[in-house]
């Protein structure tokens, strides 16, 4: 399985790298390429041109500023999750990605490419939905921010234009008071999610839950905010009922028919269960929080 | 003589090289200069060809060579049928490159020879061929139905072989019998997918007329009779080597692969080293698959639970073709009544094609699909007559008194009837039921419901014949430089440990260390008597010719030390690679025991110098060699087994079941397993844990998913199942050995014992833990979350 | 056969554009001219001779292709040789001593039967390496040691005796 000719091109800046997408309609960036690469070795994708960003001055690095951590395009899934500032910053972010593939996948695949690639079932693209960031793209023309909700359009595709490179990702910090959970239901440890679900939750001192976030990944076209399930648990105390409302709700949302991995009935079940033990989960986090 | 090497966990002789990266598999190999293969593979599972153009393709640069049907010559025929049976009436197989119709998604249709892969792939790609695809029927019952497309037309109802086994008078039985139980079981399609995908490299000699084959094969000189033959050469002339094979699991044991005859004939046309390394899709789509069966199967009992009768019917899918007969049916049929007396046996199959990938035996080879229907059979009779289902099992097993056990009327691949030749089934089952507190095991599953956990226990015995014949030959030499110890033979390793357990019997023999024993397997140019390796065999066979050939050679070493050290043969003992004369200090090495059992040798060292300091070796009147003397200490052995022998075990586990997840993780596995006498028990764990970790692949993961038209849609490790460490256990393994007595070694076959039982066991587990909340029964495997989920479903949860 | 025939002409080249590929493999320099598409796991393997890496599937998930890029592991399948310019990229043919004496966790293998077919083994060994040489502690709990072998696949052992084979690295390393 041997990929498909192309041009290669490995820029020093971005403006080069900008410039050598533009010039090519089937030209596409290289990254870590663990998405890119098995695509073109199945000859499923074959670009006539990649521009290889490693090199980029500038797009190394992770930095945290004004409430949030920015990951710039570069940047390895391996040193975001064992960067001990992000930890602190976000805890929930390490505990997502021990779920991503597998070491050596996270050793070159760059969370940024994991993002564009916008696989309905990975774990990055619902983290950044479930905390509500955003992704910076730069083409020839400028530059913008692009918030998660408007990024991720259905499985494998984004709104980047073609011309667009995605430099930096931005995540939110978690709340010092917030409590928060993730767990994913994969047929063998590190697949794509048959439904994953992360979890932020805050109470009040009397327990009672004044910010819900859901998000999952798995269940739809693309990473879905669980808004009715949020909704039914917001001001309440997260008890059996609420957590099997909000569960109820959540599985309505699974809109992914059956699957050779699983049926759309267990996906249901699945998102369910999550939903009521992630909920529970980042609870007892954010009691503990609190606590101390 | 020094420490016995025989039952000896002994490190491998051969894990040095392979662990710094040494080894050499086909691709290894350099051959300078060589061109590279790529097929262009039919996309349809059924399609008419109109026609084949490669004119765009030929044009690339780097393209030497593309070839059709049309170009092949005399290699355009229907590769061999390997096992034929009276039962097949329209085998079919496969050309090596398809004529006018194609029958599988994947079927090779071109073969592309470039200057590498890389271009060769994209030449494959712009082959132009249009297909008229044809109508097909996927569905293993519904291809035997009145009006299902038909994959060969010449065979009606895609029937390839219809066959019928009858033991005892089971009619009599089902009138006899105060209960029936009747059930329905499903094993789904798999794959061995060993990591080294299949690989084939030739070089021709035009000088001197000879074809070398490096081929990835578990039979080497089976590939080399062949080839002489389609490619009418002189065996002689042709030499096949299996080099270092990253596992074969069955798949590689078939012959002939299309490439296995075209990429030879592509070396002799162009006159450069020809090489095919399958990748991992073409392994999906062109390589073996098998455990497709569907079972009806009945049992007949007595209130007690003696199961006096036993009715199996059951489809098998064969595929598009039958290149090796039906013996995945075969052993399956023979396979049914497992460990248990039952007299009175009706067992039919059907062999049924569908257009898909040719079905050829995967570890296991229908035992495992044959152990799923009788173990689940019995668990169901257990639950009917509310039995404990090990007690059931007691009360049917063969006693050790029975031995050996019979069944006239079934005739298994040694072409013999089956007879159970030794074993202490009893024991295995106690001990299975102690190791995991099975007495005690649903006061702890209580425990656990009232805590909201759901654990089951699960169990299976099996049986496994081995030993296989025809034969198979050994060959030991004492090397006269070294007085190290050669030993071929006529079978070959893909990862089992030969060089260290024929080592350890030559070790015994020859008072050497087994470091010092060089086994050389998988050349034909250095041993072209004998068979394969399959169907746990090696042990056995190669075993015993091998042991019967260091007994000879042990002999000729005594009578020429004992000659050279002016002794008495009885007083002379072999250790530390020298014989001595017993109680004393006088020895000489074996190496100048080799030297001087070679008259005329010139002294060209100090073995055979020392050699000139004793008595002759040979003591005779008359020329130096005597009459029916050959020189050297060599001696070549075959070992032909009289029939198979039967291994068996017992297999339990405990499994807890989330039923919010529907995940199934396996909380204990016990296996008590009994291959007769064990050469290297550590071996021995190794084949049997890996067995057990395929078989939970096979239980819960692993199937071959195909749209109705008869595409495979998880061609790849991300869709196609196999586990990881995080899916498989620790595994507890108890040996028991009850000795064969059929061979001198007292082994029996152990390649296959570890995946036979886990189907049944895992289906039992599960269906044990989730019965207070729905009454399913789980008998179709692999066993996902989503079947768990609807069962669950069904009985609203 | 082939006597009187014509020989068949025979290209050497398929045409690729060729780039020029510096790295510094196993501590020694190396610079080749090679096609601006060969996978790094073919430019070890064939452009370099060292064939212990090895490819069981091309798509990044049975591991066998496993080396360490700049430090890490890595599949080497799922790498553009071109793409390891200017780096570092060690293979298990670095593993052993220079006289041939095992490394510790080629040791533990060996002691433990963690091989079978040893294809899998070069990537497993090259796996298990660098997580040993990450500082971050080792969780060498039945769990910890699985979730470090997750990514490799293995179908001749079941694992179990590898999961044993790491424990005794661990110890014979002193990371226990």
């Amino acid at each position: 399985m041997k990929p498909p000719l192309f041009v290669y091109r490995a820029p020093r800046t971005l403006d080069e790298a900008v410039g050598a997408l533009a010039s090519d309609d089937d030209a596409v960036v290289l990254a870590g390429g663990q998405s890119l690469l098995p695509a073109m070795n199945f000859r499923l994708a074959a670009p006539s041109l990649l521009v290889d960003i490693q090199h980029v001055m500038g797009l190394k690095g992770i930095r945290i500023e004004d409430g949030l951590i920015v990951v710039k395009a570069m940047t390895r899934h391996r040193e975001f999750e064992l960067d001990e500032a992000v930890r602190h910053a976000n805890p929930l972010i390490a505990e997502v990605m021990e779920h991503v593939a597998h070491i050596p996948i996270r050793n070159r695949g760059t969370v940024v490419g994991s993002l564009c690639h916008a696989d309905a079932a990975a774990e990055m693209p619902m983290l950044l939905m479930l905390l509500g960031g955003s992704v910076v793209a730069q083409s020839l023309t400028g530059r913008r921010e692009i918030l998660a909700a408007d990024f991720f359009q259905f499985h494998l595709t984004t709104s980047r234009r073609r011309d667009e490179i995605v430099v930096e990702a931005r995540f939110p910090v978690l709340a010092s008071d917030a409590g928060w959970a993730f767990d994913e239901m994969t047929r063998r440890h590190g697949d794509f999610a048959i439904v994953g679900v992360g979890a932020v939750v805050r109470l009040d001192a009397a327990g009672k839950a004044i910010e819900v976030r859901l998000a999952a990944c798995g269940i739809a076209a693309c990473p879905v905010r669980l808004t009715d399930a949020e909704n039914l648990l917001v001001g309440t105390t997260l008890g059996a009922s609420d957590l099997a409302a909000a569960a109820a709700a959540a599985a309505e949302v699974v809109a992914v028919p059956d699957d050779m991995h699983a049926s759309s009935a267990h996906r249901r079940r699945v998102t369910a269960t999550l939903v009521r033990r992630m909920v529970a989960k980042a609870a007892a986090r954010a009691r503990e929080r609190i606590a101390r | 003589m020094s420490t016995r090497m025989f039952g000896a966990r002994i490190e491998r002789n051969v894990d040095p090289k392979l662990l710094r990266g040494e080894g050499a598999f086909v691709d290894d190999i350099p051959l300078p200069n060589a061109l590279h293969v790529a097929f262009a593979r039919s996309p349809f599972a059924r399609a008419r060809i109109r026609s084949i153009d490669a004119r765009a393709a030929k044009t690339r640069p780097g393209i030497v060579s593309i070839y059709t049907c049309e170009d092949i010559g005399d290699l355009d025929i229907e590769m061999p049928l390997l096992i034929p049976h009276p039962s097949m009436k329209y085998p079919q197989t496969q050309r090596p490159l398809a004529r006018d119709q194609v029958y599988c998604v994947g079927q090779t249709v071109a073969m592309v020879v470039a200057v590498d892969r890389y271009a060769a792939e994209d030449a494959a790609a712009l082959i132009e061929v249009d297909y008229e695809p044809l109508a097909v029927e996927i569905d293993l019952e519904k291809a035997v139905l009145d009006g299902a497309p038909l994959v060969h037309a010449e065979v009606p109802n895609n029937i390839a072989a219809h066959f019928i086994q009858v033991s005892g008078d089971p009619d009599d039985a089902f009138v006899r019998a105060e209960h029936v139980t009747k059930i329905r079981v499903q094993v789904d399609r798999s794959t061995a997918a060993p990591m080294e995908c299949r690989a084939v490299a030739a070089t021709w000699d035009a000088v001197s007329g000879e074809l070398t084959v490096w081929d990835g094969t578990q039979a080497p000189i089976s590939v080399r009779g062949g080839l002489a033959s389609i490619l009418e050469l002189d065996e002689d002339k042709v030499r096949v080597i299996a080099p270092d094979v990253g596992g074969g699991f069955g798949q590689k044991v078939l012959l002939f692969y299309p490439d296995e005859l075209l990429v030879p004939m592509a070396a002799m046309r162009l006159g450069r080293p020809v090489k095919y390394i399958e990748d991992r899709r073409e392994n999906f789509v062109g390589s073996s698959q098998e455990r497709t069966q569907i079972h009806y199967i009945e049992l007949a009992a007595l209130k007690s639970g003696e199961v006096i009768g036993l009715r199996d019917s059951f489809l098998h899918d064969t595929g598009a073709f039958i290149p090796y007969g039906i013996a995945v049916a075969q052993v399956a049929s023979t396979s049914i009544a497992g460990p248990y007396r039952i007299p009175n046996i009706w067992v039919e199959f059907k062999a049924v094609y569908t257009p898909t990938v040719q079905v050829t035996p995967y570890r296991g080879c229908g035992r495992p699909q044959a152990c799923f229907a009788i173990e689940r059979a019995m668990d169901q009779l257990a639950e009917e007559l509310g039995i404990d289902r090990f007690e059931i099992r007691r009360r049917n097993l063969i006693g050790e008194h029975e031995f050996p056990y019979a069944r006239e009327g079934l005739l298994f691949a040694d072409g013999l009837k089956v007879t159970l030749d030794s074993g202490q089934y009893f024991k295995a089952l106690g001990m299975a039921a102690a190791k995991l507190d099975a007495a005690n095991f649903a006061a702890e599953q209580a425990k656990a419901r009232a805590a909201g956990r759901y654990l089951g226990l699960g169990l299976a015995c099996y049986v496994e014949g081995t030993g296989l014949g025809p034969y198979e030959g050994g060959r030991v030499r004492i090397h006269p430089i070294t007085g190290k110890v050669y030993v071929n033979t006529g079978l070959t390793s893909q990862g089992q440990g030969h060089d260290t357990v024929f080592a350890q019997i030559v070790a015994d023999q020859l008072g050497v260390k087994p470091e010092d024993v060089i086994v050389v397997e998988g050349d034909t140019k250095a041993f072209d008597w004998g068979v394969a390796t399959f169907a746990s065999r090696a042990a056995v066979v190669s075993g015993n010719a091998i042991h019967k050939t260091a007994v000879a050679v042990r002999a000729k070493t005594l009578q020429a030390a004992a000659n050279m050290l002016e002794a008495d043969v009885d007083d002379i003992e072999l250790r530390d690679s020298a014989a001595w004369v017993k109680g004393s200090n006088r020895f000489v090495p074996l190496a100048a025991i080799a030297t001087a059992s070679n008259p005329l040798r010139y002294a060209f060292n100090k073995a055979a110098q020392a050699a000139t300091q004793f008595a002759p070796a040979s003591r005779h009147d008359g020329p130096p060699l005597a009459e029916g003397q050959a020189p050297g200490l060599e001696a070549t052995e075959y070992y032909s087994p009289p029939q198979s022998t039967w291994a068996y075990g017992v297999h339990a586990a405990i499994v807890e079941v989330d039923p919010d997840l529907c995940s199934v993780k396996i909380r204990r596995y016990v296996c008590i397993h009994d291959c007769g006498n064990m050469i290297n028990p550590t071996i021995v764990d190794g084949q049997v844990l890996g067995g057990i970790a395929q078989g939970i692949g096979g239980a819960l993961y692993e199937r071959l998913e195909f749209e109705p038209n008869g595409n495979l849609l998880n061609a790849n490790f991300a869709d196609f199942l196999i586990p990881y460490a995080t899916e498989i256990p620790n595994v507890e393994v108890i040996h028991l050995e009850t000795p064969s007595p059929l061979n001198p070694l007292g082994v029996k076959g152990v390649g296959e014992a570890g995946c036979i039982a886990v189907g049944a066991v895992l289906a039992s587990g599960v269906e044990d833990a989730l019965r207070p909340l729905c009454a399913a029964k789980f008998r179709h495997v692999p066993l996902t979350p989503s079947m768990i989920s609807e069962a669950l479903e069904q009985a609203g949860h | 056969m082939t006597h009187g025939r014509i020989k068949p002409a025979s290209p050497e080249d398929s045409g690729d554009p060729k780039i020029d590929v510096e790295v510094i493999v196993n501590g020694e320099k190396v610079v080749r001219r090679v096609s601006v598409r060969m996978l790094l796991s073919d430019f070890l393997r064939h452009e370099l001779g060292l064939t212990g890496t090895h490819v069981g599937c091309e798509h990044g998930v049975c591991g066998c292709c496993t080396v360490h890029i700049d430090g890490r592991s890595a599949r080497s399948c799922l790498t553009l040789a071109v793409q390891v310019n200017g780096g570092s990229v060690r293979t298990i043919e670095s593993v052993a001593a220079e006289d041939g004496t095992l490394h510790p966790i080629q040791q533990a293998f060996k002691e433990c039967h963690a091989l079978q077919c040893g294809y899998c083994t070069p990537g497993m060994v090259m796996n298990i390496l660098a997580r040993f040489e990450e500082p971050t502690p080792l969780d060498l709990s039945d769990d910890g040691i699985r979730y470090i072998l997750s990514g490799n696949l293995c179908r001749c052992t079941g694992y179990v005796n590898i999961v044993t084979a790491v424990r005794r690295a661990a110890g014979l390393l002193g990371r226990a």
